[in-house]
């Protein structure tokens, strides 16, 4: 269970984040993307907010926020620079695991660093060769006295280069077992160094990077929830996706709202054939099928939310908010750039920033695939006869 | 040093304002937002007080239907607590009432500085802060671009058409600061949350006992739409377009 936050709060919070992606993401955003610039301003304006500790409970210097809060939080970072909120994003799955694993002394060290931003947070999980298929995973860490010695290739890690703190899965006897791994942000620290940094389509100026471990040792303490959870890990992971597949969907939504409204402004302004665009039939069916898969999409991703502020097992409604909010940003960024017509396929307008960020929400947090996966057998699991 | 605020809540200017025909006046019900312009006067207020190392922000807002919307903004930026007067009464208030019922509630917090914009964003006449001075009995100095306390004085940088005058005078003071004079914080979201449970002070006119009490007598008889903004000059290059400009600049005296 967590707490409601006051509604009242919950608005006033959501439009002092409005207020800030719009007076400082909306006009920076494009040129850093551009130019693929980590967004050192925009981050350090963020954990003055107080993002980094949205969803740490208060007892550990955080804000406590409900899911609900945290997603519609989300929404709003996104709607000015998806790639934003992915700075927040395993920071806060990490800071979950703490919360949900790990030992009292664990929770003490390193939340009250995390909520504050001073310690940035990232999940290691897949692998260049393990990604769906989780069980591949080849990362291992071998127990050495009161030590354990960590080898392997991390692929994908979002944040890796920045982060204080790692939430790594590595195999050790007992099956995979979740570690929280502490380093020096930088290239390199003691055993990892930060191998390569991946090129992508979008989602630019956060780094996403590929991590080796090359005898890499970490003090036994590093093992989430202690020694009582060796071989836990893919269980704790996955059950702290859930948050991240909130965030997921809630930027999707974001990303969705970016289109949707500039289409909405752009149909009202363009004039062909003597009115606005707005007013030809075919424009308008497009508008209208944004906007009600927009709106399905934020309120499945709420209901997930909410879920988990239940404490309920949300993994199907998760996965549904997810999938279908994903599936509606890659439609709508579309749609949105055939609205805008040839000025949609220039880097004039934030339109093709949205076509190219859209993507990563149907891969990223698990594919759109395994999604469906995930709901079919949690239904099954529902509605076993 | 405590230091007072004076902040406007005014209907949110990003939604189109309307004017109540009957009064001729702009309609204020709904939620307000805190008037942008005073903005810099709250973070100028918690920056003066940050370097004299102790004493605290008080905002104090005249408005309708006890609204505190605004109010919280800049509690969340920082200031400490607020004073809110809302009064039927004070319906349609001129420049002149609003400073009598604003000088009678900052006289109940005993500041060593009042700082307020130069003018509101919703109303323009730029008049209230001196009238409060006055009422006060307190030096005034308008168009601050920059303050410094200084033991009892206050120093500032008033800006001029030509520049700026360094001017100076004793505290209590009242202080107008323009726009731009210092970049306003983002209210973070733990000072958010603190400020729903800051106090704010709720009086009614009554509550204040000013002498003579307060009548509203200001009518607006009439309001015209302000004439379409002219299109402006273009100036093609044919060799002197450098020349015309400066004299153009010159003309409108801004080198
Ligand atoms: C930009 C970016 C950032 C990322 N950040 C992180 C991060 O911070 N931390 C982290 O741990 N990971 C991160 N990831 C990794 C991401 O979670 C994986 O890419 C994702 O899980 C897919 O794995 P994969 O790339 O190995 O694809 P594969 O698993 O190889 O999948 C290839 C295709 O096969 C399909 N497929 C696979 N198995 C099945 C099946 N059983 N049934 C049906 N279809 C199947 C997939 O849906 C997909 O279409 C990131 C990825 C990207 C692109």
């Amino acid at each position: 269970m967590i707490p409601a936050t006051d509604p009242e709060l919950a608005d006033d919070l959501v439009a002092a984040v409005r207020k800030y992606v719009q007076q400082e993401v909306v006009p920076a955003a494009s040129a850093l993307e551009h130019a693929d610039a980590y967004p050192d301003e925009l981050v350090d304006g963020l954990a003055a907010l107080g993002l980094f500790g949205a969803t740490i409970p208060l007892e550990y210097g955080g804000l406590g926020l409900d899911t609900v809060t945290y997603a519609r939080i989300v929404e709003e970072v996104a709607a000015g620079w998806m790639s934003l909120t992915g700075v927040f994003n395993t920071h806060l799955i990490g800071a979950t695991l703490l919360k949900l694993h790990g030992t009292e002394d664990q929770r003490r060290r390193w939340l009250p660093q995390m909520a504050s931003g001073e310690r940035r947070g990232c999940l290691s999980l897949s692998e260049p060769d393990a990604g769906s298929d989780t069980r591949a995973l080849r990362c291992r860490a071998t127990p050495d006295g009161d030590e354990y010695v960590i080898d392997g290739t991390k692929a994908w890690v979002t944040n890796g280069e920045r982060a204080g703190i790692v939430a790594l899965a590595a195999k050790t006897p007992e099956g995979i077992t979740c570690f929280m791994v502490e380093k020096e942000p930088g290239h390199t620290s003691g055993g990892i160094t930060v191998s390569r940094k991946i090129d992508k389509l979008g989602y630019k100026g956060v780094e996403t990077v590929e991590m080796t471990y090359d005898a890499h040792r970490v003090p036994v303490t590093a093992v989430l929830g202690g020694v009582e959870a060796l071989g836990r890990g893919l269980p704790q992971i996955l059950g702290a996706l859930e948050l991240g597949r909130v965030n997921i969907a809630a930027r999707a939504c974001g990303v969705a709202r970016a289109a949707f409204e500039a289409s909405m402004r752009y149909a009202q302004q363009r004039q062909t054939f003597g009115v606005p665009i707005a007013r030809h039939q075919a424009i308008q069916f497009k508008l209208a099928d944004m906007a009600t898969k927009l709106e399905a999409s934020r309120l499945l991703t709420r209901s997930a939310a909410q879920r988990i502020d239940a404490g309920e097992r949300a993994d199907v409604e998760a996965g549904m908010a997810k999938l279908f909010a994903s599936e509606t940003a890659f439609e709508v960024a579309t749609e949105a750039m055939r609205v805008h017509g040839g000025y949609g396929y220039t880097t004039e307008l934030p339109v093709e920033r949205y076509y190219r960020d859209a993507p990563l929400m149907l891969i990223g947090e698990g594919t759109n695939e395994i999604q469906r996966l995930v709901i079919a057998r949690g239904l099954l699991d529902r509605y076993e006869s | 040093m405590n230091v007072v605020v004076c902040v406007k809540q005014i209907p949110d200017p990003a939604s189109p304002g309307k004017l109540d025909p009957s009064t001729k006046t702009l309609v204020r019900e709904g939620k307000l937002v805190v008037d942008d312009s005073d903005m810099y006067g709250i973070e100028m207020a918690l920056q003066l007080v940050g370097t004299a190392g102790g004493g605290e922000v008080t905002l104090v807002s005249m408005a309708p239907n006890n609204e505190t919307a605004g109010l919280r903004t800049g509690l969340a930026m920082g200031a400490a607590k607020a004073i809110l007067v809302s009064d039927d009464s004070l319906k349609g208030a001129d420049a002149l009432t609003t400073a009598k019922v604003l000088a009678a509630a900052i006289k109940r917090v005993n500041p060593d500085l009042v700082i307020a914009a130069t003018e509101s964003t919703d109303g323009y006449t730029g008049t209230l802060p001196v009238q409060m001075a006055e009422l006060l009995g307190f030096p005034s100095i308008t168009f601050a671009k920059s303050v410094q306390v200084d033991g009892t004085t206050v120093k500032v940088d008033r800006q001029t058409e030509a520049g700026y005058d360094e001017v100076e005078c004793p505290l209590p003071a009242v202080v107008t600061v323009t726009a731009g004079v210092v970049e306003p914080r983002y209210p973070s979201f733990k000072g958010i949350m603190a400020a729903k449970g800051k106090p704010v002070e709720q009086l009614t006119v009554a509550d204040l006992g000013i002498d003579g009490g307060v009548a509203v007598t200001q009518e607006v008889t009439d309001v015209v739409a302000a004439e379409a903004r002219k299109a402006g000059e273009i100036v093609t290059d044919e060799g002197d377009a450098h020349e015309r400009i400066v004299q153009f600049l010159e003309q409108l005296k801004v080198i």
